[in-house]
């Protein structure tokens, strides 16, 4: 059973390591819809699936939040990624299978997958 | 329509958050001896008056003006009454909502939990800035996550640092096969 114990054991080992993460100092911001269109529609495995992605990647200067109706209901789910310069991808009909793709091609490499964008599904 | 119980505690608690709560305590409570479940979300936010609290359950009644709530809750409230069981709002502006749905744990109708650890995970990910208490009783036994005390532990490390994600996602996994083989 995991204790409170152990969170401070994990947080003494963090605070060991320099350079605690600011808010501020995002490199991008994915944003995922969750209202009642998204979360019916599936965001709540496609928000864990970006969360794990971070994880894993240990991404300390991406971070992921969540929105309300993004007012594109029929495209939920929908992730929005922003960039430090503030530009916006909007992904569409995103699902967690394709959250590792988002991830390696755009996140990290910094080249949007395009046939997941709203630009090649909105017909 | 949602799946499971969790998706649509999800929903209801993204009122609360959107209500300018900053503490939201969800509990799920199972009682098999009783043959009930109950599910209960409080928070401190804005509270609605009694006209919206009478328009929000019903679907046709729920416009755009009243942003902050949806579809969502006529679901839920559907989802508990199919069950035999029953479904309350309590509020009063600058006083907090107090959702409760009853659910008839045995029936047929009752939509399985589902995954309501990712639920939790992802409201607190989401929302670094907002505390939670989360409570999962099953007869006497129960785990709580309260991330007030979580908080005071991190200190100036954030509630959404990956690390601390893990540890939470972890937390409950761990103690929900503990609480649930507790209970067999």
């Amino acid at each position: 059973m995991k204790s409170l114990a152990e969170l401070q054991a994990l947080r003494d080992e963090m605070k060991s390591k320099i350079g605690v993460r600011k808010d501020s100092e995002h490199r991008m911001r994915i944003v995922v819809g969750m209202a009642t269109c998204g979360i019916a529609a599936g965001a709540r495995p496609v928000l864990a699936a970006c969360i794990k992605e971070v994880e894993t990647r240990n991404l300390t200067d991406v971070v992921v939040s969540q929105t309300g109706c993004i007012g594109i209901c029929q495209f939920e789910p929908v992730i929005e990624i922003y960039d430090a310069d503030g530009n916006k991808t909007t992904y569409v009909h995103v699902t967690p299978e394709k959250v590792p793709k988002i991830f390696a091609q755009h996140v990290v490499n910094g080249s949007p997958v395009v046939e997941y964008t709203i630009g090649a599904n909105a017909n | 329509m949602m799946q499971e119980l969790s998706m649509n505690i999800l929903d209801v608690a993204e009122n609360s958050v959107r209500a300018g709560a900053n503490l939201i305590e969800i509990t799920v409570d199972e009682q098999p001896n009783a043959d009930l479940l109950t599910i209960t979300i409080v928070d401190n936010g804005c509270g609605m008056t009694a006209e919206q609290i009478r328009n929000v359950t019903d679907p046709f009644f729920t416009t755009r003006s009243t942003r902050k709530v949806g579809l969502g809750v006529p679901f839920f409230k559907m989802a508990a009454e199919l069950t035999g069981g029953s479904f309350t709002i309590d509020s009063a502006p600058g006083r907090g909502t107090v959702v409760q749905a009853v659910f008839v744990r045995s029936s047929i109708d009752r939509m399985p939990l589902g995954s309501i650890n990712e639920t939790i995970e992802t409201l607190i990910h989401a929302n670094p800035t907002l505390d939670f208490v989360y409570t999962r009783r099953i007869c006497e036994n129960q785990l709580t996550l309260d991330t007030r005390e979580f908080r005071r532990i991190l200190a100036e490390v954030e509630l959404n640092d990956p690390q601390v994600s893990k540890f939470i996602r972890e937390f409950l996994a761990e103690n929900t096969a503990e609480l649930l083989d507790g209970s067999n």
